[in-house]
């Protein structure tokens, strides 16, 4: 039995075959599998797919050397954390003309300003959901989950950085504030705004306003949208005081031995087809300006999905907080035992 | 005394409680919606969309190949574990029987994060190997501790009479001990591979090249919501596993009373 363990092991770590073999870690969920298949039939590279279900699981197992991979599809402060920790090598944008078809909003972002490291996948918003024939009143500011007259019909987000960030931004702070005034004020704010919620909830946010089971419900604009063609009722508005923007986006760990052949990928899920078949699949908003323009014209008016850049003046975009992170965990944990 | 009526409604209650998880589970493996919210008419498309999807049948396969793989060697290397300390010495037995509780007592994700650090350090890469040996690790005290009681219960002098007669010390063992100590390596056989299904953050920080297993699979699609293609697989699995213990049942109770009472 001992010689069947040896002969597994070895025969796993004999790697080293002509083919060349390229690993892609991405969210459960998160592409059209058949994309898969298309890249390793033009370019006769193999692909190694594995998912991961947060960026914190992701960038452990990066950070301590397992995994191997050469394309990652982190979120933005993962990105931002990331970059600052070494961790990413550098995109040749010459090996991707594709980069083209990336809409101008789309680049420069706050996590990569000289767009070296990072390749924009999906985007969105975070806003309020919420269902018409039991909110009559329109829906402009983050305060209405906070009003009485909705006690226990708000659902609120378990995540620790959109609850806190939605309510700093009803009071008028920053998102990324390390003001620790400003945090308690926050805390305050959750801890009276308890006896209201429903739930703080996951993706079974979606199960639950579909049903009708609430008001109203804080939730992600990719969500939103598919929300809204199960139960017409449903409807999203992003608040004026401002939300959150968060970003998908492609890298290439420092680490990896295959740094052309993950250019080659990235390249070709921007090639105008792919980006659509995936953005198709997934639901969520693509910042490919040709896919953008396949779309259904229902959903590539839908405001929802696709806010003008008006609406989301406000938005901003979350920053790594490093070690500040400890004291939004803190109060986290103190709003969630109260 | 307890009415017979009021006994039987109490413990289809409780069958009840266990199983409308499941019940609901399947129901909505037909529902023509992604989500729970609505019922939007019966299908079989998700079954159809399993079949064809790449990433579930990966995670199946590498789910039950490790499993079957791991359960067998921890059960060999746990049997033979247990008689070793078994026949040890006192001190020795203490020390030897405390690090096989270690491994049980220690949270999942300190076991999968030091096993990581293990490979990452021996230059192992992380995949299809490591997944099984780290399966194995787990899965070994528990063969150990099912394993162990029946040996203590054992009648010491049946094996030294079968030396005696003249049979080698092997053979002593295959036709003395072994028989006696079966049911409890099957069950010990069991539990590792259910052990082994069922185990998330070990095999999440201890695979990596393209393996995948159903749990990981899983739960990496929670940030999007669980695919219905997800309740299809787990209707299957579960009428697979009813279907098999409505067979090994229907054979035992087809034995001799006689063969039924060793099993035990």
């Amino acid at each position: 039995m001992l010689l069947l363990v040896l002969a597994v092991l070895a025969l796993s770590s004999c790697g080293k075959k002509d083919q060349v073999v390229l690993s892609v870690y991405n969210w459960g969920d998160y592409i059209d599998e058949s994309v898969i298949s298309l890249f390793e039939k033009e370019y006769g590279i193999k692909v190694n797919y594995d998912t991961f279900s947060t960026n914190e699981d992701m960038y452990v197992k990066i950070k301590s050397g397992g995994g191997n991979y050469d394309v990652l599809f982190p979120s933005d402060y993962t990105i931002k954390r990331m970059i600052n920790e070494g961790m990413l090598a550098k995109v040749n944008m010459g090996n991707i003309p594709n980069y083209k078809y990336i809409a101008d909003r789309f680049r420069n972002l706050a996590y990569d300003p000289d767009n070296e490291y990072s390749v924009p996948y999906m985007w969105g918003t975070v806003g309020i959901l919420y269902n018409t024939t039991m909110v009559k009143e329109p829906v402009t500011s983050w305060k209405i989950l906070w009003d009485e007259k909705y006690k226990k019909q708000i659902l609120m987000l378990d995540s620790q950085r959109d609850s806190i960030g939605i309510t700093l931004k009803m009071l008028g702070y920053s998102m990324n504030t390390r003001n620790p005034e400003e945090l308690q004020a926050a805390k305050k704010a959750l801890i009276q705004q308890k006896p209201l919620v429903l739930a703080y909830v996951g993706d079974d946010v979606k199960d639950k306003m579909i049903a009708g089971e609430a008001a109203l419900a804080v939730v992600w604009s990719g969500d939103a949208v598919f929300m809204q063609w199960e139960n017409e009722d449903l409807a999203y508005a992003v608040p004026e005081e401002g939300s959150n923007l968060w970003f998908d986006a492609m890298v290439i760990p420092a680490t990896s031995k295959h740094q052309k052949e993950a250019e080659l990928f990235i390249n070709f899920m921007c090639d105008p087809k792919i980006a659509f078949m995936n953005t198709d699949y997934i639901g969520y908003s693509t910042p490919h300006i040709e896919a953008y323009k396949m779309l259904d014209p229902e959903l590539a008016n839908d405001k929802t999905a696709y806010p003008d850049e008006a609406d989301v003046a406000n938005c901003e975009v979350f920053e790594d907080l490093s070690d500040y992170l400890a004291e939004y965990d803190r109060i986290w944990t103190e709003v969630k035992a109260h | 005394m307890v009415k017979p009526r009021l006994k039987w409604v109490y413990a289809c209650l409780i069958y009840l409680f266990l199983y409308a998880p499941i019940i609901i589970l399947i129901i909505y493996s037909f529902n023509d919606s992604r989500y729970r919210g609505s019922w939007n008419g019966f299908t079989l498309k998700w079954y159809q969309q399993l079949f064809q999807d790449r990433q579930i049948m990966s995670a199946l396969y590498y789910t039950l190949v490790v499993a079957v793989l791991s359960s067998i060697i921890a059960t060999v290397l746990g049997t033979a574990g247990a008689i070793g300390i078994h026949n040890m010495k006192k001190i020795k037995k203490t020390m030897a029987m405390n690090l096989t509780y270690l491994p049980v007592v220690n949270p999942d994700i300190v076991t999968g994060l030091a096993l990581m650090i293990l490979f990452i350090f021996a230059h192992v890469q992380l995949g299809f190997g490591s997944l099984l040996l780290a399966h194995i690790t787990f899965n070994t005290p528990y063969v150990i501790l099912s394993v162990l009681p029946k040996l203590k219960q054992l009648d010491k002098n049946l094996y030294e009479a079968a030396l005696d007669l003249g049979a080698t010390p092997f053979h002593a063992f295959q036709r003395v001990i072994l028989p006696e100590i079966m049911p409890r390596i099957i069950t010990g056989l069991l539990l590792a591979f259910t052990l082994s299904v069922d185990d998330f953050v070990i095999s999440f920080f201890t695979t990596g090249s393209g393996v995948s297993t159903l749990s990981i699979t899983i739960y990496s699609m929670a940030r999007r919501g669980i695919n219905p293609k997800i309740n299809a697989l787990s209707t299957l699995l579960f009428l697979t596993v009813l279907l098999l213990l409505i067979i090994v049942n229907k054979r035992m109770s087809s034995q001799s009373p006689q063969v039924r009472k060793n099993l035990r």
